[in-house]
């Protein structure tokens, strides 16, 4: 009888280090789906970046680095640039990315450099335990601003897909969701769409996906979807903000 | 035995250019060479000047706090860099921009409307090329033959200005003599 | 080939390509932008890699990537710039991976100047990055070394899988003197699918290969942190210094490396001119430092007196004083404000100095 469900290959079989409720598992199990389909396994390249997900590559097996926090999108340049046909994807966090890598993942996008990037955006600061995010929600509680993020005092959060997708430069920018299986599998459409671009060379992707933290969010993980999607969802909106193919026209 | 050779005048009257190319001239020669520039904001529209060192062994310091010859192109340049000139070597002056003397009695002024000639010859920017030319002619730093050798050289990738830059090396060596 | 005439900053983007280095990432900085000038358009004539990024930050990663994919890359900037490529320097070194970082130095600290500087000697031999990491550090004293030093850098980083700087100042930079690049100082890049992230399918072992830094457990940080300090010791087998007129008898030593010590050697011509010797030992290697040829030019001479000359305010003074262990005197000379010294005030500082000796 053939299998219905089996780990990707791409993956390795061991738990892993994140919390009850966390999506990075999700997230990790639809790239490596997406390297085995694709058959690219053996030229892939991951950069693991400065977060949670610094151990990304204890789950997922292909070649990694590991960058400095924010740093992967300059380190993806530089293996893109020297090893074209090579597979390349970074995996960045809120602060990784939104924070102290924004001039990073700008200028990788604007250059129209043809890696992937697994953004995963869950408004908080996680392995630092909990401070605010450039993507922290108005009034959010984080250990930085215990009273509640201050648009008035730390400004509004970024939609880090929305300023990227500014960019003249053709990309393939979207915005997905795992906190409930039909948007898993619409991630998962996503994450293969940016890696298919890349594969044709065509151009930068990012996929963000808005994510949970129950541990930081101080909420069981019943209760952190409910409120991702209440207070998350509106202000993140799902979807394709930018493809090569609305660009060309 | 070793000279240096101060080249100064405005941006953009190709001083640096003539430094490199007699610099070039001196290493085709056999002789040890380096090209020292003036860098930075100062390159900007205002003074720009270069020293030339030649010698017959490895060059030590290429900072030259007394140059032995001065190739003034400008005014300021003569004011500003004449009197840090060795006994017994050799100004020139283009007097095209430059109405006055070095006021130095121990050292050979070359007078030469670098300009005039230039402008005469159809362009002045040769005005360069003349003062080298006038210049190696007068000290014999390095041969004229060689100089027309690196004159050509430099310009092997324009070839619409050799002739003009050939002439200006000729009358340039003719106002020396 | 033939001697050509350069531009430092010319002659160190040849060299790295005439040493099989096609991949270069920069940001401008003056005093060296000439390089990334240059690279722009050679680069594509060898189908090499040239890009400009957005600040000294991101080009120190890009030169991370590209080592850890098993490429040969380096960079090059001034200053202020290499503070900024530190973190990554770091990192690289941490992950054990090669690369080459030049530093043609201006004055500090902040934005200081960008006149002729050695200002940087302390950040380079000792202080590069955060943790325990070090580099070898070559300092160029003619455009022909700077080129010849550049070639060594890349088969010495691979042999070391660590980063190696050739520091360089302004005058290094902007100086045009005639330069050859030797053939037998071409290398081939050596094999790194032991260690780098070039794809699985690219190797025999068809095993994953991971490029870090981080290692949580304190005995396997501890055990990298010793395999480092091991290959740093081994540099000492790269030390390379320059003596000169150290045959004579002198009772002045001078230690001085890079265009300060091309000043020095002709005020110790002139010196010697006159009948006054003066011992001089130019290091070209600063990290690890020559520190037993400095001992033995003191203790088998009569040497009263050594000199630190310097572009910098005593940074190589310590280095200096411990190598002759206490035998006699160091003393620092030096400017660094953008001011190369003359011959003339070494021979006046060395003229009052003898007679209190």
């Amino acid at each position: 009888m053939a299998k219905a469900f089996q780990k990707p290959k791409a993956l390795f079989d061991v738990p892993t280090h994140y919390c009850p409720g966390c999506t990075h598992g999700v997230i990790h199990r639809l790239v490596a789906e997406t390297i085995d389909e694709l058959g690219v396994r053996g030229r892939t390249v991951g950069i693991a970046p400065v977060g949670c997900a610094v151990l990304a590559y204890n789950y997922i097996d292909c070649d990694f680095q590991e960058a400095a926090h924010g740093r992967a999108p300059a380190m993806a340049t530089g293996v893109k640039r020297v090893r074209p046909d090579l597979m390349v994807f970074t995996y960045q966090g809120d602060g990784d990315l939104a924070s102290i890598g924004m001039g990073e993942i700008i200028h990788a996008a604007n250059r129209g450099e043809k890696f992937t990037t697994i953004f995963v955006n869950n408004a908080v600061y996680g392995m630092t335990g909990g401070q605010m995010a450039p993507t922290t929600m108005p009034d959010q509680r984080t250990t930085t601003c215990p009273a509640g993020r201050q648009t008035n005092d730390v400004g509004m959060p970024i939609r880090v897909a929305e300023l990227l997708s500014a960019l003249v430069t053709p990309a393939y920018i979207t915005r997905q969701t795992v906190i409930k299986p039909k948007f898993i599998k619409r991630t998962k459409k996503a994450i293969k769409q940016a890696f298919t671009y890349q594969m044709e060379k065509r151009c930068f992707s990012l996929v963000e996906v808005v994510s949970t933290c129950p541990t930081n969010w101080g909420m069981t993980p019943i209760q952190s979807i409910k409120w991702a999607e209440e207070a998350l969802l509106p202000y993140y909106p799902l979807g394709d903000l930018k493809t090569p193919e609305t660009d060309e026209k | 035995m070793q000279s240096e050779v101060m080249f100064a005048g405005f941006g953009g009257q190709g001083i640096l250019l003539i430094g490199k190319i007699l610099a070039y001239a001196a290493m085709e020669e056999g002789f040890e060479v380096a090209w020292i520039p003036s860098y930075g904001p100062e390159m900007r529209g205002g003074t720009a000047y270069c020293t030339v060192v030649i010698s017959d062994r490895p060059i030590g310091s290429p900072i030259i706090k007394n140059p032995l010859h001065l190739v003034a192109m400008n005014r300021p340049s003569l004011e500003k860099f004449s009197n840090i000139v060795r006994p017994d070597g050799v100004v020139l002056i283009n007097t095209s921009l430059i109405p006055i003397g070095s006021g130095r009695n121990d050292v050979s002024e070359l007078k030469v409307p670098a300009v005039e000639i230039a402008t005469e010859l159809g362009n002045v920017k040769a005005a360069n090329i003349v003062a080298l030319a006038a210049f190696v002619a007068r000290t014999g730093l390095v041969s004229t033959e060689t100089l027309k050798k690196c004159v050509k050289q430099e310009f092997a990738k324009k070839p619409k200005v050799i002739d003009l830059n050939m002439k200006a090396l000729e009358e340039g060596i003719r106002a020396a003599s | 080939m033939a001697k050509v005439l350069m531009k430092g900053n010319e002659a160190i983007a040849e060299a790295a390509i005439r040493a099989g280095c096609l991949n270069y990432f920069a940001y401008p900085i003056t005093p060296q932008s000439e390089v990334a000038e240059y690279l722009c358009w050679r680069m594509p004539e060898v189908n090499g890699v040239f890009l400009q990024g957005e600040s000294e930050v991101a080009v120190a990663y890009m030169i991370f990537g590209a080592a850890a994919a098993g490429a040969r890359v380096f960079t090059t900037s001034s200053s202020p710039g290499i503070s900024l490529m530190s973190e990554g320097i770091s990192y690289l070194a941490g992950a054990q991976c090669p690369a080459v970082f030049v530093n043609i130095m201006r004055g500090g600290p902040g934005l200081g100047g960008i006149l002729p500087s050695q200002a940087d000697y302390l950040q380079a031999t000792k202080g590069i990055g955060h943790g325990d990491c070090r580099m070898l550090v070559m300092a160029p004293a003619t455009v022909q070394e700077a080129a010849e030093m550049v070639m060594k850098a890349f088969p010495l980083a691979e042999k070391y899988r660590n980063p190696v700087m050739i520091l360089g100042d302004g005058l290094i930079g902007q100086m045009m003197e005639p330069v050859e690049f030797p053939d037998d100082l071409k290398s081939e890049p050596t094999n790194k699918d032991e260690w780098a992230t070039n794809g699985m399918d690219h190797r025999k072992s068809k095993t994953r290969n991971l490029v870090r830094s981080l290692f949580l457990d304190p005995v396997v940080l501890n055990n990298n942190n010793l395999v480092l300090k091991e290959k740093y010791e081994k540099m000492k087998d790269e030390i390379l210094f320059e003596s000169y007129n150290t045959e004579k008898d002198y009772r002045i030593l001078i230690v001085s490396y890079g265009t300060m010590s091309r000043v020095c050697r002709t005020a110790v011509d002139m010196l010697a001119d006159e009948g006054i010797h003066v011992g001089l030992i130019r290091p070209q290697t600063l990290f690890p430092f020559p520190e037993e040829a400095i001992c033995k030019a003191v203790t088998s001479s009569g040497c009263k007196l050594v000199l630190s000359i310097e572009m910098s305010m005593g940074q190589m003074l310590e280095d200096v004083q411990r190598s002759v262990l206490g035998a006699c005197p160091v003393e620092w000379y030096g400017k660094c404000g953008g001011e190369v010294p003359t011959p003339e005030e070494i021979i006046d500082l060395i003229k009052a100095r003898m007679a209190s000796l």
